[in-house]
């Protein structure tokens, strides 16, 4: 077993635009469901749209890359005003199905045929990085060491989704603590308190599901940066995984989602690096590499199970915070 | 009036008009570039590794501009003949597909002669498959539109009589308990397994191994509720962890499945037998005339029981008032073992005859009617059993008959649209009584 | 303030407050609220039908009846928690029927609930800067920026201190409101209700699940109020606390007003007397069963 191998991809993976993506995600899921108490299941459909908004913008439109990011930003504020609109005065588990719903029609309008031209449907996007190659302010080279090596191309987009990450941290820590930071959590505990206090109940749950939809979108955008965008990736799986990201992290802090992002995408680096290393070396004979590779999610899914029931407040979280507030 | 009037006052504490704007806006893009681009290519899912191709000739002359519709395996897909002839399309399985030939993209005069314009086609082998139709002069013999709107409306009668099946156990489970439970799918999946297992690998005959599959799932149902949801409901779960926790539970059985079988499909003996032309464009195979037969019959033995039995006048009774039940004597947690059981069979046996309609086995063949079932249990209201049969029915319906005016690759998305619209106007379902869902 | 060893407030009644005679619907001389034709119903049952009803500006009016009278439902219309099926009421003059809840509060009338809602996770602290109007700080963009809405926040919290002192609830500033007791919380949901300096105050059952000993300090509490010049609206049933507090009774039952008037007419009248209260109100209920002579008391 190659354990440097297995330990340098998993290293690797620490700031990875799939790692900081996830981060980004678990943020704005934070905004929604930990700040506010928004059981928003449709999580992925957000990224989506950013990751799509900013392909489509360039690949169809001939958007430089920073105006198709702000489309698919834009994007993002549209489909979280059209979700928002219906549901914002159901109860809790009417959300979650109405997001995941929505999040799946709009993998569908993604994926279908007819719409071939301009999202690609099976095929997805790619071949749209030119412009923003073209901005990269790091000369060629190699940058870092060890493990975290990379090329001015990898290095620009590291860079950049941690500033975007520092930033979007920088954002929910400041509006967390202050007075609105101080409403959106009352109404997450009591709705018809808050309402009778004066506050527009409605216009902060919407605020806060336009600004968690953002960050994610965010999320999607960096994910789609140094890649591909493909509907495959953006499934309700992805969706559930990001809530056991968050969960895991503390769903109620700033901090919480940055953590179980990176604990959790860390780990299923290693998995599936271990499983299959395991497998070909005989140490699990029963298992056949493909099946190994399934185990990780497997063991994801047993994990969400004993988090919520054990530990629902997370490695970050106050117990008195009360995460799932009855 | 009293609709927009609803529509009004549910659209939220006085929207400020910038906020109407952007949404309609949105709506006309969607609308705009939705179905309303019709470029499609002569290529479709060059990343699939199994692919079915034709060539579209007229007496050695290819015909351009030809549409063929792939169907199956809850894949779609829609091509266009390019200037050879020749069309290919990928698909992601080793499966039955349907591929149909749009006459109406015929030149004038010519028209498919031999076989029908809809045919079942089964990957080869090498993993590809090709498929010719024979055409020529002569007259079309177009279905007329109502004679496929029948044909349509009898697919999805019995696609929604199997989704009733499956659905009307979500609904009672959540009317007794509370829980949105998003496993539910995976049952469905068990049933289709366990048959598998029996009918496939083990060569019983068919009918023994349903009986077991449907046990089976009786046994999950009981382990189930035993287990995992009795224990919870004592430690005093919340309704959102309880949900979260059926998504983990989701999670994690679907990928034991997929650990299990792989991912590819499998088929119960059977499958893909040939379908019966009835009347006008509705053409049925044994199959799916018992599926449909088998379906009604457990239905209406249900909804005997339900309505009927004192078990079946206790889980209503829980379903409406809990607390009320259980002090009028109810055993609330011996009522709910039932019902996990019952849901569970109902569940068990929609999976198998779901797999003769796809049809196809696979890991995740549950999860993709998840949603749909979703649908058909909030448009005839959460926690009402005879408005989950409705609901699953309309569902299913639509879906099939949508695919006359969509593409079919979103035929789901008229039944999720469905779903949020519901919400939105009418929250407690079409049985539903009206409370305060906000 | 008092406590339960002290005697309490004489209280003066305000009288002089309708205009002819005294009847289900009469008018009242200023009125901050009127109500005409509101009817609820709820499935077959009628939860509220006030043909007209006023409530008079500046005292304490209580609203009393049998469980199931619809007292909850009127309140919740009042405040718009609720819509009605038909009917239009004014606040001010200005017809306030399909308004909603929030900005209702924000023109000056605060409400609290039967099952008190004292947010638990905030401190207590918080939750009475919750209750402060017209917050720079609660808007999207300005929150990002301390510096515009710090020191508004700074005078928002000063005289949330000085009304957590009268409440004697500024020991327990920085705790967090759940592990304050019920009483306490109660104490809590009124003082944060107060720092929008309100108009109409509507109290839905204040003394529900409250020991002896508290409910005399909220009884001042709410004379207080009326002291201050805003105008009380509440919900009760204890028939002492009602007559020993409120300038005004309107009566409701099966969602009818049966009957309205100042506390020592009302509490004569035979129907209500039938209906609701009994025939020994006024007598101590250990004096009724011979648990103990009156003398003793």
């Amino acid at each position: 077993m190659d354990w440097g191998s297995i330990l340098s991809n998993t290293a690797q993976s620490l700031f990875s635009p799939a790692t900081m993506a996830f981060a980004l995600a678990a943020l704005g899921l934070a905004v929604h469901f930990g700040f506010a108490g928004l059981l928003n299941m449709g999580i992925a459909g957000f990224m989506a749209v950013g990751a799509y908004g900013y392909a489509i913008s360039i690949l169809t439109f001939g958007f430089p890359w920073w105006g198709a990011a702000l489309v698919g930003i834009g994007a993002s504020i549209i489909l979280a005003i059209l979700m928002g609109v219906p549901t914002l005065r159901l109860r809790g588990d009417y959300l979650a199905i109405v997001t995941i719903a929505g999040a799946e029609i709009l993998r569908l309008l993604f994926l279908t045929t007819a719409n071939q031209e301009i999202t690609g449907s099976a095929d997805g996007l790619f071949g749209y990085h030119a412009s923003f190659r073209a901005a990269n302010p790091f000369p060629e080279g190699t940058y870092g060491f060890g493990p975290w090596t990379y090329n001015e191309v990898e290095f620009w987009v590291l860079i950049l989704g941690l500033i975007l990450l520092g930033l979007a941290v920088l954002f929910v820590w400041r509006l967390i603590n202050s007075p609105w930071g101080r409403v959106i959590k009352g109404i997450r505990e009591d709705e018809d308190a808050v309402r009778a206090l004066g506050k527009n109940v409605f216009s902060y749950k919407m605020q806060a599901l336009i600004i968690g939809g953002v960050i994610a979108a965010i999320g999607g955008i960096v994910y789609a940066l140094p890649s591909a965008v493909n509907p495959n990736v953006y499934v309700t799986s992805l969706t559930f995984f990001v809530w056991t990201a968050l969960l895991l992290g503390g769903a109620a802090t700033v901090f919480g989602p940055l953590l179980g992002a990176v604990i959790f995408w860390v780990l299923q680096a290693f998995l599936s690096n271990v499983l299959p290393a395991l497998v070909s070396s005989g140490i699990m004979p029963f298992v056949s590499s493909a099946q190994a590779a399934t185990l990780r999610f497997v063991l994801v899914g047993v994990g969400l199970v004993l988090l919520v029931v054990f530990r629902p407040q997370g490695i970050l979280g106050d117990k008195r915070e009360m995460t799932f507030v009855k | 009036m009293e609709l927009v009037n609803t529509l009004k006052s549910n659209l939220g504490e006085r929207l400020p008009r910038w906020m109407v704007l952007s949404l309609i806006t949105a709506l006309a893009f969607f609308l705009a570039i939705g179905p309303a681009a019709t470029a499609l290519a002569d290529e479709v899912g060059e990343d699939y590794d199994f692919k079915i191709s034709g060539n579209v000739k007229n007496e050695g002359e290819p015909l351009q501009g030809v549409v063929i519709t792939v169907e199956g395996d809850g894949y779609s897909a829609e091509v266009v003949s390019g200037a050879d002839g020749k069309w290919k399309v990928g698909v992601p399985e080793r499966a039955i597909y349907t591929v149909t030939l749009d006459q109406n993209t015929l030149p004038e005069g010519i028209a498919v002669l031999e076989g029908g314009d809809t045919q079942q086609v089964e990957i080869g082998p090498g993993g590809s498959v090709v498929k010719n139709f024979f055409i020529g002069e002569g007259e079309r013999q177009t279905t007329s539109i109502l004679d496929q709107f029948t044909a349509r409306l009898i697919y999805g009668l019995n696609f929604g009589l199997m989704l009733a099946l499956a659905s009307i156990g979500l609904s009672l489970v959540y009317g007794t308990t509370g829980i949105s439970n998003f496993a539910h799918a995976e049952l469905v999946t068990f049933g289709a397994l366990v048959a598998m297992v029996f009918g496939v690998i083990l060569e019983w005959p068919m009918w023994v191994a349903i009986i077991l599959a449907v046990a089976a799932s009786a046994g999950i149902g009981w382990v189930q509720d035993a287990g995992l949801w009795a224990p919870l409901r004592r430690r005093g779960l919340g309704l959102v962890q309880l949900m979260i926790v059926s998504i983990g539970l989701s999670l994690a059985v679907r990928y034991i499945f997929q650990f299990a079988v792989g991912g590819g499909t499998m088929q119960l003996p059977g499958s893909g037998a040939a379908k019966i032309p009835l009347f006008g464009a509705v053409a049925l195979s044994t199959i799916d005339l018992a599926s449909m037969a088998i379906s009604i019959v457990v239905i209406v033995a249900f909804g005997i029981w339900l309505t009927f039995s004192r078990i079946g006048k206790a889980t209503r009774a829980i379903s409406d008032n809990a607390s009320l039940a259980a002090a009028s004597g109810i055993d609330v947690d011996r009522v709910i073992r039932i019902v996990w059981i019952l849901a569970s069979m109902l569940a068990g046996l929609a999976g198998i005859l779901w797999a003769y309609f796809r049809p196809g086995i696979k890991w995740d063949m549950g999860e993709k009617i998840l949603l749909l079932m979703f649908a058909a249990v909030v448009l005839g209201g959460l926690g009402t059993a005879f408005g989950a049969l409705i609901g699953a029915i309309i569902v299913g319906v639509l879906v099939e008959t949508s695919a006359m005016v969509i593409p079919s690759d979103l035929k789901y998305v008229g039944a999720l649209s469905l779903l949020i619209i519901i919400l939105l106007v009418r929250p407690q379902g079409l049985l539903g009584k009206k409370e305060r869902i906000g | 303030m008092s406590s339960s060893s002290q005697k309490p407030q004489s209280v003066e009644k305000t009288t002089g407050l309708h205009i002819g005679e005294i009847e289900p619907g009469v008018k009242k001389v200023d009125p901050i609220v009127t109500i005409d034709k509101v009817h609820r119903q709820f499935g077959g049952l009628t939860a509220v039908d006030v043909d007209h009803l006023e409530i008079p500006r500046g005292v304490i009016t209580a609203l009393i009846g049998p469980n199931g009278a619809g007292k909850t439902t009127l309140f919740n219309l009042l405040t718009g928690f609720d819509k009605p099926d038909s009917g239009e009421w004014t606040y001010d003059g200005e017809n306030i029927a399909g308004v909603p809840a929030f900005k209702l509060a924000q023109r000056g009338q605060v409400r609290t609930f039967q099952l008190t809602k004292a947010l638990g996770l905030l401190t207590v602290l918080d939750n009475m800067k919750l209750g402060s109007k017209h917050q720079r700080g609660e808007r999207l963009f300005p929150s990002l920026l301390p510096f515009l809405w710090k020191g508004q926040d700074d005078e928002i919290a000063e005289k949330a201190m000085k009304l957590l002192k009268k409440f004697k609830l500024d020991a327990k500033k920085d705790d967090f409101a759940a592990s304050l007791s019920g009483g306490q919380r109660k104490l809590l949901e009124m003082a944060r209700a107060l720092m929008s300096d309100p108009e109409l105050v509507m109290l839905d059952e204040p003394m529900a699940g409250v020991n002896p000993a508290l409910t005399q300090s909220l009884l001042d509490h709410i004379l207080d109020l009326k002291k201050d010049g805003m105008t009380v609206l509440f919900v009760e049933h204890d028939m002492h606390m009602v007559s020993h507090i409120a300038d005004w009774v309107v009566v409701l039952a099966e969602g009818r007003v049966v009957a309205e008037g100042p506390p020592d007419v009302v509490m004569k009248n035979p129907a209500v007397i039938d209906a609701y209260l009994g025939a020994h109100q006024e007598i101590d209920l250990g004096v009724v069963t011979g648990r103990y002579d009156e003398a003793s008391k």
